[in-house]
C-alpha cells in the first residue's frame, strides 16, 4: 500500500475541482476513464474528450495552444498517457506556450485496463516536467491546493503542471455519446 | 528539381499555415525554408506531430506534417484513432526511402509496404512530381476539404531541393 493512499481523493472529485474554475477554456482530456469522468461531471463544447491515441493528449493540447494564444488551453492527463507520450514533455518546455495547463492526474495505476502499476511512483513526473523547461509545476493531493494553484496557473505565464496524486477509485460512469467527428467540429466552433 | 522556397510558397498559396514534423534530409530544404519564415513547429515523434496537427485544424489551422515514411509507422495509431476516427485533416508530406528497394536494409521493408498501408487506412495518396505537382496539390486541397481526413503526397529523392543538393 503507498504511504499516501489513506489520504488521498479520486480522480473524479479532482477532475470536478478543475472544471469548477474553469467557463469557456480549451480542454483536452485524455483517453480512457479521465474522460468518461469529465464528461458526466460536466459537458461543455469546449471540451475535447479522447477515445482512443493514448498518450497524445499533450500533443493535441500544444497544438490548440500555439494557435490560441490569447486562450488559456488545460490537458486534463493521466500518469500513463504521459509516460507513453513523455517527449511531449520536452516539445512543451522547448516550445514554451504561455497559455499551456498541463494537468496530470496521477494514481500510479493503468486504471482503465486492471490497475496494472505504471512506473510514475518511481519516477517524478512534475520533475521531469520541471527539468523539461515547464515554468511553474506544483504537486498537490489536497482538494484546496488544487484549487490554489490552478487558479494561480489560470493567472500566470506558462507553460504550467499540476500533479495531483489521487486514489485508483473509478466512478461508475457511462461512455462519452458524442460521436467523434462531431465532438472535432464542436469543439472548433466553441473555441473559435 | 523545385525550389525548397516555391515549394514552401505553393503549399502556403493553397492554405497551408500550421507546419510541425520530424526531420529527414530530402525535407531538409523545405523545413530550412518553413523556419526562416516562422512557420515551423519541431515535433520529437511524428505520433506527436500528428496530434499537434489534429490540435490545429481544431483551433482554425490547415496542418502539414513533415517525415519519413518510417514515421509513418511511429504514428499509426494516433493517424486511426485520432486524425481518421476524429476526420481532422492535414496533409502528410512523406518522403519515401526503399523506394524499388534501393536503400539501406532498415528502410525496405517499410519502402515496400508504405503505400499498402496507405490504403489500408482509406488514406489517399500521390507521388508528388515535378511536372505534375500544381494537379498534385489541387488534389490535395480537395480531397483535405471534401474528406477531413489526412491526405499524403509521397516525396521521392531528386524532387524538391533538399539541404545538399
Amino acid at each position: 500500500m503507498r504511504p499516501e493512499e489513506g489520504t488521498l481523493q479520486s480522480r473524479a472529485r479532482a477532475i470536478g475541482a478543475i472544471l469548477e474554475l474553469l467557463t469557456d477554456q480549451p480542454v483536452v482530456i485524455c483517453n480512457g476513464f479521465p474522460s468518461r469522468e469529465a464528461y458526466t461531471i460536466a459537458d461543455r463544447p469546449t471540451h475535447f474528450y479522447m477515445i482512443g491515441s493514448m498518450g497524445v493528449a499533450a500533443a493535441i493540447g500544444l497544438g490548440v495552444a500555439l494557435n490560441k494564444p490569447d486562450k488559456k488551453v488545460i490537458v486534463l492527463d493521466g500518469d500513463g498517457n504521459v509516460l507513453m507520450g513523455m517527449g511531449t514533455l520536452a516539445t512543451v518546455g522547448a516550445m514554451r506556450p504561455k497559455n499551456f495547463i498541463h494537468v496530470v492526474l496521477d494514481n500510479e495505476v493503468y486504471g482503465s485496463t486492471g490497475n496494472q502499476p505504471t512506473i510514475s511512483r518511481i519516477v517524478r513526473l512534475d520533475q521531469v516536467a520541471k527539468a523539461a523547461g515547464y515554468i511553474n509545476v506544483e504537486r498537490v493531493r489536497e482538494r484546496e491546493d488544487i484549487v490554489y494553484e490552478f487558479k494561480d496557473m489560470l493567472a500566470k505565464d506558462g507553460p504550467s503542471l499540476l500533479l495531483i496524486k489521487v486514489n485508483e477509485q473509478v466512478e461508475d460512469v457511462g461512455r462519452v455519446e458524442i460521436e467523434p467527428h462531431e465532438m472535432t467540429q464542436r469543439f472548433k466552433k466553441a473555441i473559435e | 528539381m523545385i525550389e525548397s522556397d516555391d515549394f514552401v510558397q505553393a503549399l502556403q498559396d493553397i492554405g497551408f499555415d500550421f507546419f510541425t514534423g520530424v526531420p529527414y534530409s530530402i525535407l531538409g530544404g523545405i523545413i530550412a525554408a518553413l523556419m526562416e519564415r516562422r512557420l515551423y513547429t519541431p515535433a520529437v515523434r511524428e505520433d506527436e506531430a500528428v496530434a499537434m496537427a489534429a490540435g490545429a485544424y481544431m483551433a482554425g489551422k490547415v496542418p502539414c506534417v513533415l517525415m519519413q515514411n518510417s514515421g509513418l509507422g511511429t504514428s499509426l495509431n494516433a493517424l486511426i484513432s485520432l486524425n481518421l476516427l476524429y476526420e481532422q485533416p492535414c496533409l502528410l508530406l512523406i518522403s519515401w526511402r526503399g523506394f524499388q528497394g534501393k536503400d539501406a536494409p532498415e528502410h525496405l521493408v517499410m519502402g515496400q509496404t508504405m503505400t499498402q498501408l496507405l490504403e489500408t487506412m482509406k488514406i489517399p495518396h500521390r507521388v508528388l512530381s515535378e511536372a505534375t505537382l500544381i494537379e498534385d496539390f489541387k488534389w490535395t486541397a480537395q480531397t483535405f476539404m471534401k474528406q477531413r481526413i489526412p491526405v499524403a503526397l509521397l516525396l521521392k529523392k531528386g524532387i524538391v531541393k533538399g539541404l545538399r543538393p
